[in-house]
C-alpha cells in the first residue's frame, strides 16, 4: 500500500426519481492496482462510473481523489468545507462537484465506455491525436499561433504522433494508423478505445467491461496491456467486468455490489470464496447467464 | 406468363391508376383557374386541356415504367467498402487538381469576361454571375464550420450575415466609418452573436437544435423588420457607401481610382474590384477553415461530430469548442454581410429571410457536408443555375408571354435535393481527408463519418 488511496468514494447516493441506483456505497481505489467492480446486471456499476467521471451528478456522497500520494487529509477536510473543486496545488480534488470534462482534463481520470465510442469516421491516428486535444491545444495557442504556423506547435504535433506510434505498436494497431476506426474489428476498437484514453497520461483509467465480446486470445491480450498500462504507465485501473477470467487473474483487489449495495471487498482470491458473492453473483444457478448477458449483443 | 415476361394486363392497370392519380391531383390545382379580366371582374377559366395533358403524360411514363425490364437484386454491401475508397482516393486527387485550376479560372474570369464582353456586357457576368456566386460560396464555407465540420444543424445562418450587414450599413452611415474599419467590426458582431445564439442552445441537439436556430434566424429579421428607428424598417437603408479602393473611391474626375492609375473611367472597375474582394474574403474563409481542420479545435470539431460523449470523456470542453464553431461560422457571415451592404449599397430585412437560410444550407448538405470543393461546386450549381434561368427569356415563346422561368427556381433546387439524396446521400463531394496521417493519406468516403447529432 503506498500512501493514501487514490480514489476515496464515501457514502455515495445515486437516485434516479424513485429508484435508487446506488445507496450509501464507499469504497477506496488504491494507487497502483487494478481495482475491479462486478456484480450481477443492474448492480449500479455504470452508474458508479458516471458518477467518478461526472456523467452523474452524485445525490450524495464524497469523491475524493488525490492525484499526488503526497496529498494529506488536512487538505481533503479543508477542501470539502470550501467550495472549490480542487486544492491549490491541484493534488486533491472532490470530483463529485466538477464537470464530466475537468475531470479527465484537471484531474487525471480517462474512461472507456461499456459500447465502445469511437470517432468511428475518423482515421485511427486521428482518434489518438484528439485523445491529447488539450495538451495539443495549449501548444496550438488556442489556435491562434497554431493558425499561423507557429513552429512550437508543429513540435507539440509531432510528438503527439510520436506517442500516438508507441500505443499503435503496443496495441498492435500500427500498420492500420489511417484506416477508419469504425472499420476495425471489434477488438481492435476495443484496445484502440483504450489507447485513445491513455492519450492524456491519465492517473485513474475506468474501464466499462473492456472485455466483453472480446475472443480468449484477446481476453489474454487485454491483460497483458492492462497489467503494462499499470506497470509501465503507473496509472491505476478501476474496472467493471463481467469475465471472471479477467477479472480474477489481473485484478489487485475486488469489490462486489448487488442491488446498489457493497456486499464484498477484498482480494481475488477472497472474493471467489465468499458465500455472499456466490449467492448474489456466482453461485447461484444464473452464473452461466450473467456470463452470456455479458456477450455483446 | 413468366415472372420476367410483360403483362400488358398489369402494365395497362398500373398506368390507369396513375392516370387516375394525376387526374385526383390536377383536377383541385389545375382544372379552373380565376381570373380578373380587363373590368377586374373575376372569370373562371377552364384548363382542361391542360389536365388531360398532364393525365396522358402520367399514362406514357407509368406505361414506359412497366416496360423497362424489373432491375436485378443488388449484391450485397460488404463488397462495395473497398471500391467506394478507392473512388475516394481518386476523387481526393482529383479535388486537389480542380481546386488549383478553379482557382486560377476565378482569378482570370473578370479580365476574360471583359475582353470577350467589353465594359458594358462583362457587367452582368461579373456582378450576377461572379460576385453573387461567390457571396455564396462565402456564405457556404462559413456555414460548412458549423454545419460540415461541428455537426450542428444551424437553420439561422442568415441571421449573422443580417447583423454583418447592417453593422456597416449603420456604422457607415451614421458614423462615416470605412468599409475596411468596418469589415471586422461586422464580423466581431456577428461573432458575438454567434456566441449569444450559441449559449441558450448548448444543450439542445439534432432537431431542437435545427428548430431553435431556425427562430433566431427569423428574430433578428423581425427585429430589423420593427426597430423602425433603428432601422428604417421595411424600407431599409439606402446611400450606404460604395465600395473604394482602398480610400480611392470608383468615381470619374481627378480624384478617383480611374485618375490616379492612368485610366479611363469605367463603372466596371468597382464591380471587378469588388469581385476581387470577395473572392479574397470567400478564400480567407476557406484557408482558415482548413488550417483550423488541421489544428486541435478543428479536430474537436469533427470529433464533436462523431461522438460528443466520447470527447467529453476525454476531456474536450464541449462548449466551447460548440461555441468557437458558431462564433467562427458567424464571424464569416458577417465578414460577408458587410460586403453585401457595400456591393448592394442598400440593404432591408426582405435580403436576410428564412428561404436565404435554406438556400445557404442547401448548398453545404449538396455539396457535401465538410468539403469545401463541394460547397464551392454546390454554390455554382444553385446560384449560377438560379441566375441562368433569367436567361431562358426564349421560353416566353413557347409558353406564353407570362412564363417567367425563375419562378421555377425554387422548384428545380427541390428537385435537385431530392435527386441528390436518392443519388448521392451526403452531397456532390463526398469524401474526408484526415487530418493527419501516419503512412499514407487516405481519403474516407463520407458515408463512413457521422453528420453529427447536434
Amino acid at each position: 500500500m503506498q500512501g493514501a488511496p487514490l480514489l476515496a468514494i464515501e457514502h455515495l447516493r445515486m437516485r434516479f426519481g424513485g429508484l435508487v441506483a446506488v445507496a450509501d456505497l464507499s469504497f477506496e481505489v488504491r494507487r497502483g492496482e487494478i481495482t475491479a467492480l462486478i456484480g450481477p446486471n443492474g448492480a449500479g456499476k455504470t452508474t458508479v462510473f458516471n458518477c467518478i467521471t461526472g456523467f452523474y451528478k452524485p445525490t450524495s456522497g464524497r469523491l475524493a481523489f488525490r492525484r499526488s500520494a503526497a496529498a494529506n487529509s488536512a487538505t481533503l477536510t479543508a477542501l470539502t468545507r470550501s467550495a472549490r473543486r480542487f486544492s491549490k496545488d491541484r493534488a486533491t480534488f472532490l470530483l463529485e462537484r466538477m464537470a464530466d470534462h475537468e475531470i479527465a482534463r484537471r484531474a487525471g481520470v480517462a474512461r472507456t465506455f461499456q459500447n465502445i465510442r469511437l470517432f468511428a469516421g475518423m482515421t485511427v491516428l486521428e482518434n489518438l491525436i484528439v485523445g491529447q486535444h488539450n495538451v495539443l491545444m495549449a501548444a496550438s495557442g488556442y489556435s491562434l499561433l497554431g493558425l499561423v504556423g507557429w513552429p512550437g506547435y508543429r513540435a507539440q504535433e509531432s510528438a503527439a504522433r510520436d506517442k500516438a506510434k508507441d500505443w499503435l505498436e503496443r496495441i498492435g494497431l500500427l500498420e492500420r494508423a489511417d484506416d477508419i476506426a469504425g472499420e476495425l474489428p471489434y477488438g481492435a476498437q476495443r484496445r484502440l478505445e483504450i489507447a485513445r484514453a491513455m492519450m492524456s497520461d491519465p492517473v485513474l483509467l475506468c474501464l466499462d467491461e473492456p472485455a466483453a465480446g472480446l475472443n480468449p486470445r484477446e481476453s489474454q491480450e487485454l491483460n497483458a496491456l492492462l497489467r503494462l498500462i499499470r506497470d509501465a504507465c503507473g496509472t491505476s485501473i478501476l474496472l467493471i467486468e463481467h469475465d471472471m477470467s479477467v477479472v480474477m487473474e489481473i485484478s489487485d483487489h475486488v469489490i462486489v455490489l448487488d442491488y446498489g449495495v457493497k456486499i464484498a471487498d477484498a482480494a481475488p482470491a477472497a472474493i471467489r470464496n465468499d458465500p455472499k458473492v456466490i449467492a448474489a453473483y456466482l453461485g447461484v444457478e444464473d452464473a452461466e447467464e450473467a456470463a452470456r448477458a455479458a456477450l455483446p449483443r | 406468363m413468366g415472372r420476367r415476361g410483360f403483362d400488358l394486363g398489369a402494365a395497362l392497370k398500373a398506368s390507369a391508376i396513375a392516370a387516375l392519380i394525376m387526374l385526383g391531383l390536377s383536377f383541385p390545382i389545375l382544372a379552373y383557374r380565376a381570373d380578373e379580366n380587363f373590368s377586374n371582374i373575376l372569370v373562371l377559366q377552364s384548363r382542361w386541356p391542360l389536365v388531360a395533358a398532364l393525365v396522358a403524360a402520367a399514362f406514357a411514363l407509368r406505361f414506359l415504367r412497366a416496360l423497362w425490364p424489373a432491375p436485378r437484386p443488388r449484391l450485397a454491401r460488404p463488397a462495395q467498402t473497398q471500391p467506394g475508397r478507392d473512388e475516394a482516393q481518386s476523387l481526393a486527387r482529383f479535388g486537389r487538381l480542380f481546386a488549383l485550376i478553379g482557382l486560377a479560372a476565378l482569378i482570370a474570369f473578370p479580365l476574360v469576361m471583359l475582353a470577350l464582353a467589353g465594359p458594358a456586357g462583362a457587367l452582368k457576368w461579373i456582378d450576377n454571375y461572379g460576385i453573387q456566386i461567390l457571396i455564396y460560396v462565402m456564405l457556404g464555407w462559413g456555414l460548412n464550420i458549423v454545419v460540415g465540420l461541428a455537426g450542428l444543424l444551424d437553420l439561422g445562418y442568415v441571421a449573422f450575415y443580417a447583423v454583418g450587414a447592417y453593422a456597416y450599413a449603420l456604422l457607415s452611415t451614421h458614423f462615416g466609418w470605412s468599409f475596411w474599419i468596418c469589415l471586422p467590426v461586422a464580423g466581431f458582431l456577428a461573432a458575438l452573436w454567434g456566441i449569444a445564439l450559441g449559449f441558450p442552445v448548448l444543450r439542445l441537439r439534432g432537431d431542437y437544435l435545427a428548430i431553435v436556430t431556425l427562430a433566431f434566424g427569423e428574430i433578428i429579421r423581425i427585429v430589423l423588420l420593427n426597430w423602425s428607428d433603428l432601422t428604417n424598417g421595411d424600407s431599409g437603408i439606402g446611400s450606404i457607401p460604395r465600395l473604394s479602393f482602398f480610400g480611392l473611391p470608383f468615381v470619374p474626375g481627378s480624384t478617383g481610382f480611374a485618375a490616379a492609375f492612368g485610366l479611363r473611367f469605367l463603372p466596371i472597375h468597382r464591380v471587378i474590384f469588388a469581385f476581387y474582394l470577395i473572392l479574397a474574403l470567400a478564400l480567407l474563409t476557406n484557408f482558415v477553415t482548413l488550417r483550423l481542420r488541421r489544428l486541435p479545435v478543428g479536430r474537436a470539431w469533427e470529433a464533436l461530430r462523431e461522438d460528443e460523449i466520447a470527447c467529453r470523456a476525454l476531456g474536450i470542453d464541449t462548449t466551447k469548442t460548440k461555441l468557437t464553431a458558431f462564433a467562427l461560422g458567424a464571424l464569416f457571415g458577417g465578414f460577408a454581410g458587410a460586403f453585401f451592404a457595400v456591393r448592394q449599397g442598400f440593404v432591408s430585412p426582405s435580403s436576410f429571410t428564412f428561404i436565404e437560410s435554406a438556400t445557404i444550407l442547401a448548398i453545404v448538405v449538396l455539396g457535401g457536408r465538410g468539403s469545401q470543393i463541394g460547397v464551392a461546386l454546390a454554390a455554382v450549381l444553385i446560384i449560377g443555375g438560379s441566375e441562368l434561368l433569367r436567361e431562358l427569356d426564349f421560353l416566353k415563346q413557347i409558353f406564353g408571354d407570362d412564363f417567367d422561368p425563375t419562378q421555377y427556381r425554387m422548384l428545380l433546387v427541390g428537385l435537385a435535393m431530392v435527386v441528390m439524396m436518392n443519388w448521392k446521400p451526403r452531397g456532390l463531394v463526398a469524401i474526408r481527408k484526415p487530418s493527419i496521417f501516419l503512412f499514407a493519406e487516405k481519403a474516407i468516403p463520407a458515408e463512413r463519418s457521422s453528420v453529427g447529432s447536434g
